[in-house]
């Protein structure tokens, strides 16, 4: 057992950093939250660019044009992924990748921008709709794909994440069979530890930049982060956060290799411990900037929103729970 | 990242659980906790058949007399244990784990031939005189004196929270050998015979109405200078080197214990009732249960991610503060929990309606104690805070 980054791993995670910091820096990131208009937050040439880095087409093997590797790769890109905070359906369209024929080889290569939902629930809200080129709805029977300029809904007027618009949906298009049963099961796994991976991304964020601020700035003559009462938040954010990676880490590890351990036991503890982390850190984080945390101009807000909105992605804290009592 | 143990782990572990399977019957019935003399037969005859049986000292250095195993293989050893229902070092906790290792870190030959042999094979118990009254989180400020006296020192003071003091035979033990020093130096680490004349011991009851430790009393005690561990005045950096292999692998059998626990309290939870409907029916107490399931699983994951590094490194990295302040306060939750399915059953620490009330409410008084135990919750951030995220000590 060696349950530590290979070398290679190490060099992808520091490779896929680097990329984020060059192409999506914090100027880029907070020029399109403080300027933009809603929608738009899916950026075209970002998206291919992203493509050319693997973001999509990291799991599909190398003679179909893919790079081959596991989904334990694939959490390093999107802890980054999510640590950069960039926005756009990036778990759907890294999905869609992995579908025969053409939808799956334009996913692949960042030429489409794939939605998803899971259609079993109600409300049913779309994120991303008006950039999107297709739309993938789940059920427990299969998944089908939809024309996103076929759906019928009211696009929100003030989204709570600034870089995630939404639609609500007010009825869909039947649309296409495109994948069955045993394909939306792996899905939601995989869906579900990819998102727990964007979560830890924002999380270990948000423990950086707390801890930072606290180093920094100085009440009743020095710097909080000497205080206890501070100290200890951002101790607490450190732990959730490592917690988070072992659990994101080894249920990656399980997907790709199901003899080491319970696969279903481990995704929802993944997923539960990314959520638990990253809306947690979010508060603790605003606590520790005080009021500028309660400020636009301070960034923790925007990775406090966009954490809420992976915690209702495949899977919710309710129904993992829930699910992971029923396996005692 | 790789999960999968390799053939040779493999074969350790089924090796070991063969073993296992014959061992265990051979123990006899587990004593009382408050008879120390039992405790202290059965835990020293259990480590008396772990070494005739090759699997004493597993972690310990092969010089040391131990295995030299891999932090792998003696999370295996751990695991494997705590599933047979095997002890765990009970009353040799601080030979094995703390004392020996320290002894063959910096110890002189002598010391390792003479000290060593005895802790393996379970013929020696020791307990660790290290917090005072008035030094327990801030253990550098401890008071005990010892003087030099020729070829002894002769040391005045006291020790608190000593587990096992009263079934002994000998203490590590820290003292003041320079008062002028700062008070990080000026510590020496020595070995103390538990039977020598000037030794008091005052068992301390606990909330549980049990003598779980004692305080001891060192009134004109001399001990031999060739009991000293390291040079004098550097008993603290001896302490430290040492210390942290307590954190390692210290919590593996208690990890595997509570997902096993869960089990136990979701059958409970399906079997107390409140108005006809049972615990199990109420979704939020399933949704907790739940929690705590993805808790100790991710806290499972931990481990192998700690044990993991240190085996690449040689040595315990920092993460023994993260996983104990974690692991901790939610073993705390596992038994707020087990109270509440009790119900009014938790009036009794006794199996009340055959409900396994004697259990559960013993560790549930027991849990208070696990965030103040081996450095308590504040410290374990304090250490965070500051080994590990950079930020200033307060003052």
């Amino acid at each position: 057992m060696d349950f530590q980054l290979s070398e290679d791993q190490r060099d992808l995670r520091s490779g896929v950093r680097e990329f984020c910091e060059g192409r999506f820096d914090r100027e880029r990131m907070r020029a399109l939250v403080d300027t933009a208009p809603v929608p738009g937050m899916v950026d075209r040439a970002l998206w291919r660019e992203l493509a050319e880095t693997g973001f999509f087409s990291l799991r599909i093997a190398e003679e179909a044009g893919g790079v081959g590797l596991g989904v334990a790769e694939a959490v390093l890109v999107y802890e980054e992924a999510g640590r950069a905070l960039l926005p756009g359906p990036l778990v759907a369209t890294h999905l869609a990748a992995s579908l025969p024929g053409r939808l799956g080889e334009e996913a692949a290569a960042g030429d489409v921008v794939v939605g998803l939902i899971d259609g079993e629930s109600w409300p049913l809200l779309v994120e991303h709709l008006d950039a999107l080129d297709c739309l993938l709805v789940l059920t427990d029977d299969g998944i089908r794909r939809v024309d996103p300029a076929l759906v019928r809904g009211t696009s929100v007027a003030h989204p709570v994440d600034p870089f995630t618009p939404v639609t609500a949906v007010d009825e869909l298009p039947v649309g296409e069979a495109v994948a069955d049963a045993r394909v939306v099961a792996e899905w939601r796994r995989v869906g579900a530890v990819l998102t727990a991976a964007l979560q830890l991304g924002i999380a270990g964020r948000l423990t950086e930049l707390a801890t930072r601020y606290a180093k920094e700035r100085e009440q009743f003559g020095r710097v909080i982060g000497g205080f206890q009462a501070v100290k200890h938040l951002c101790a607490d954010m450190l732990v959730r956060t490592e917690i988070a990676r072992a659990a994101v880490y080894a249920a990656a590890v399980t997907l790709d290799d199901p003899a080491v351990g319970d696969a279903e036991v481990a995704v929802l503890t993944a997923k539960v411990m990314g959520d638990d982390a990253a809306t947690r850190n979010g508060k603790d984080a605003t606590q520790v900037y005080g009021g500028m945390g309660f400020t636009w101009e301070v960034d923790v807000h925007l990775y406090v929103k966009r954490s809420w909105v992976h915690a209702t992605q495949f899977g919710a804290a309710e129904e993992n729970e829930a699910a992971l009592a029923a396996t005692l | 990242m790789d999960l999968r143990y390799t053939e040779a782990e493999e074969g350790f572990r089924a090796e070991l659980r063969a073993w296992l399977d014959q061992a265990v019957p051979l123990l006899p019935p587990k004593p009382d906790r408050n008879d120390w003399p039992g405790r202290r037969a059965y835990d020293t005859a259990w480590q008396r058949l772990l070494f005739d049986a090759g699997y004493a000292g597993l972690h310990w250095s092969v010089e040391a007399g131990g295995k030299g195993a891999t932090p792998t293989e003696h999370l295996i050893f751990l695991e494997e244990t705590e599933r047979a229902g095997a002890p765990y070092v009970g009353a040799n906790f601080v030979g094995l784990l703390h004392a020996g290792p320290t002894i063959d870190a910096a110890g002189t030959d002598e010391q390792r031939r003479r000290y060593l042999p005895g802790i393996l094979r379970g013929d020696d118990v020791w307990c660790q005189g290290f917090s005072e009254p008035g030094a327990g989180s801030d253990l550098a400020s401890l008071r005990t004196r010892a003087v030099r006296d020729g070829d002894d020192y002769v040391v005045n003071g006291s020790k608190i929270w000593t587990s096992h003091a009263e079934v002994a035979d000998y203490c590590e033990m820290l003292v003041r050998t320079d008062p002028d020093a700062p008070k990080h130096k000026g510590i020496t680490w020595l070995i103390v015979p538990m039977d020598t004349p000037g030794i008091t011991i005052r068992p301390l009851e606990t909330v549980m109405g049990t003598s779980e430790f004692a305080e001891v009393f060192f009134d004109d005690v001399r001990v031999p200078v060739a009991n000293r561990v390291g040079e004098e005045n550097d008993g603290w950096r001896v302490t430290m080197v040492t210390l942290s292999f307590e954190r390692g692998t210290a919590f593996v059998s208690e990890v595997v214990a509570c997902q096993r626990l869960l089990h136990e309290l979701a059958a409970l939870a399906k079997k107390v009732t409140r108005r006809q409907e049972t615990a199990w029916d109420d979704v939020a107490l399933r949704r907790e249960l739940g929690h705590l399931t993805a808790e100790f699983e991710a806290l499972w994951a931990l481990t192998k991610w700690n044990v993991s590094e240190a085996q690449r490194s040689g040595v315990p990295g920092v993460g023994g503060s993260v996983f104990k302040l974690r692991f901790s306060e939610t073993k705390q939750k596992v038994y707020e929990l087990a109270h509440r399915l009790l119900g009014r059953a938790a009036l009794a620490v006794d199996d009340v309606a055959g409900l396994p009330g004697a259990t559960l409410m013993d560790e549930r008084l027991s849990s208070l104690s696990y965030t103040i135990a081996a450095g308590t919750s504040q410290i374990q951030r304090n250490i965070v805070g500051e080994r590990i995220l950079g930020l200033p000590k307060e003052r």
